[in-house]
């Protein structure tokens, strides 16, 4: 199937506005918040038209059909990921789902035992986990980075063992761009019987997953980056470990039966959407995954491919300039974060976006990533299938002003 | 609109660095993070009869920060106490109302008038002068 790239730009209002300084918008900051196809923003609308109402709460119709559109959105999650809809929880966002599998996995664990992260972990993934070592005393462990920033699993025997009870990863990083790759850490866990959590909020948005053949537990995604609404994101757990999972919030809807001094609680799912969910958010990365599911992969990774190829090759030419991640296509998504020489990417970001070109600079939520590059911030580009040549070479062309500006 | 906040005095002032530095050791010091960037500004003080004796910082940081600390190079050292802390509310009122620089004021703080356009940017300038502020108060506590 072809990959219509004008048709499917002609899907997102907001990049026919301008961007920063009136100039036309060259939107790579998806990475952080990919744009919303007007399918989707007219499916919220519609939702909130038509079918507002509160859920499991009320008989009348509109509560029904506000169950029913949820309970769809669920299960279009469901088909995005190969996974049963009873096995897609609703949560706030990747950080509250992955809040929710640490603080959940972490009441089962005991001082001593091990919890093996990386330091590519982004802030969401690594600080829960902190958390639980806090209250719990478990040790922390750390697979490193190879200098291209992608997970040195050389590294892997000396830090599983006996005592590993979880290993919870990246499966892409939101810096480098770098897939990880899977086979040796699920066999790891595999053998020590380690509940293996990947974070798939950057990995989600580049095309459909199946969840039953990608050998994990847990997968954490956020709608925002998926072309969904924000304030939504899923968690997927295998049936047998949500079982197992407490709740992190407590509250209506989630409840068996509740007395004055001691309550019961729900099955999952429901067990862990406490209080009225994001109902009309729900609705809208339902229609994102739905719509996402069915867009033609193989020709849009070729598309994002050539643009990766391109600005990979653009970059090559800044000798001031230091790629920090793969500079192969191998394994990895379309994000590229650099350091320009003598520029800060506060400034180097403020002066491309008088160009139109949104890009994020910063730490982007991975400090240790940061001290493992021997940098305190970072500048990122991400693509998506919406951005075309005019994008890539309004970045490059802007880089170099913001060196005539800068340096 | 943007290449405004670029213009040639605060990119003087950055280089500039005045003050750059530490002091050893120093009397009174504080060190502060901009959580959205990871930017870090110390700085360090010694203070005499009611007055910034010396001042150093130590800042990684953007262009702003850098122009923000160097601006404290130049004027802390012979300033009075009150000063300092009115030069930072001045700063604060310039980028949030942008109510301009006092004749009394620090009128070097006037190349960040631009700046105040750009919220984001606020805290780039004013992370130096947090600082001052921590590091005052300590010494206030010492």
């Amino acid at each position: 199937m072809n990959f219509d790239l004008a048709a499917f730009k002609a899907e997102f209002p907001i990049l026919a506005r301008p961007g920063g300084g009136g100039a036309p918008l060259h939107y790579l900051d998806n990475a952080a918040t990919a744009q919303c196809p007007e399918r989707v923003i007219e499916a919220v609308a519609r939702h909130e038209r038509e079918n507002r109402g509160n859920i499991q709460r009320g008989t009348h119709h509109l509560a029904e059909r506000a169950l029913e559109a949820y309970e769809n959105a669920r299960a279009a999650c469901g088909r995005y990921l190969n996974a049963p809809a009873e096995e897609i929880v609703f949560t706030g966002g990747a950080t509250a789902a992955l809040n929710l599998i640490a603080h959940g996995l972490g009441e089962g664990l005991k001082a001593g035992d091990e919890v093996l992260l990386s330091v590519a972990e982004h802030h969401s993934a690594l600080l829960p986990w902190q958390e639980v070592g806090r209250r719990k005393g478990i040790e922390l462990r750390f697979l490193p980075v190879t200098r291209e920033g992608r997970l040195d699993l050389s590294r892997l025997a000396d830090l599983v063992g006996p005592r590993t009870k979880v290993i919870a990863l990246t499966h892409a990083s939101n810096v480098t761009g770098a897939v990880s790759e899977l086979a040796p850490v699920i066999e790891a866990a595999s053998a020590f019987g380690a509940i293996l959590v990947l974070d798939g909020a950057q990995r989600a948005p580049h095309g459909p997953l199946d969840l039953q053949a990608l050998g994990c537990d847990f997968y954490a995604l956020a709608g925002h980056k998926c072309f969904g609404p924000n304030g939504i994101g899923v968690l997927w757990g295998r049936r047998a470990l949500l079982e197992r999972l407490p709740p992190l919030l407590v509250g209506g809807g989630m409840v068996g039966h509740v007395e004055l001094q001691h309550s019961t609680f729900g099955p999952p799912v429901r067990r862990f959407e406490a209080g009225t969910p994001p109902i009309a958010q729900a609705v809208g990365l339902g229609a994102a995954l739905d719509w996402l599911g069915a867009l033609p992969w193989p020709a849009i990774h070729a598309h994002l491919a050539a643009l990766s190829q391109r600005l990979l090759d653009g970059l090559a030419a800044f000798n001031d300039l230091r790629l920090c991640g793969p500079r192969d296509l191998a394994n990895r998504l379309p994000v590229f974060a650099f350091d320009l020489a003598g520029a800060h990417p506060h400034d180097v970001c403020q002066i491309l976006d008088r160009s139109g070109v949104a890009l994020r600079g910063g730490h982007h939520c991975a400090q240790p990533l940061m001290a493992a590059f021997g940098v305190e911030a970072l500048s990122r580009a991400s693509l998506a299938p919406y951005n075309d040549q005019a994008d890539i070479d309004a970045l490059l062309k802007g880089l170099d002003q913001a060196r005539r500006i800068l340096l | 609109m943007n290449d405004e906040i670029y213009h040639a005095e605060v990119k003087r002032l950055a280089q500039a660095a005045t003050g750059a530095g530490r002091l050893a050791p120093p009397k009174s010091s504080a060190t502060l993070d901009n959580p959205l960037c990871g930017d870090r500004a110390t700085i360090d003080l010694e203070l005499k009869a009611g007055t910034i004796a010396r001042l150093s910082h130590e800042v990684k940081g953007c262009l702003m920060c850098r122009a923000a600390a160097a601006i404290l190079g130049v004027r802390a050292p012979g300033a009075s106490l009150a000063q300092a802390r009115q030069a930072v509310i001045d700063l604060r009122a310039l980028l949030k109302d942008g109510r301009a620089i006092p004749p009394e004021g620090w009128a070097e703080l006037a190349v960040f008038t631009p700046l105040g356009a750009h919220k984001s940017r606020h805290d780039c300038a004013l992370l130096p002068f947090d600082a001052l502020v921590q590091a005052l108060d300590a010494a206030g506590k010492s």
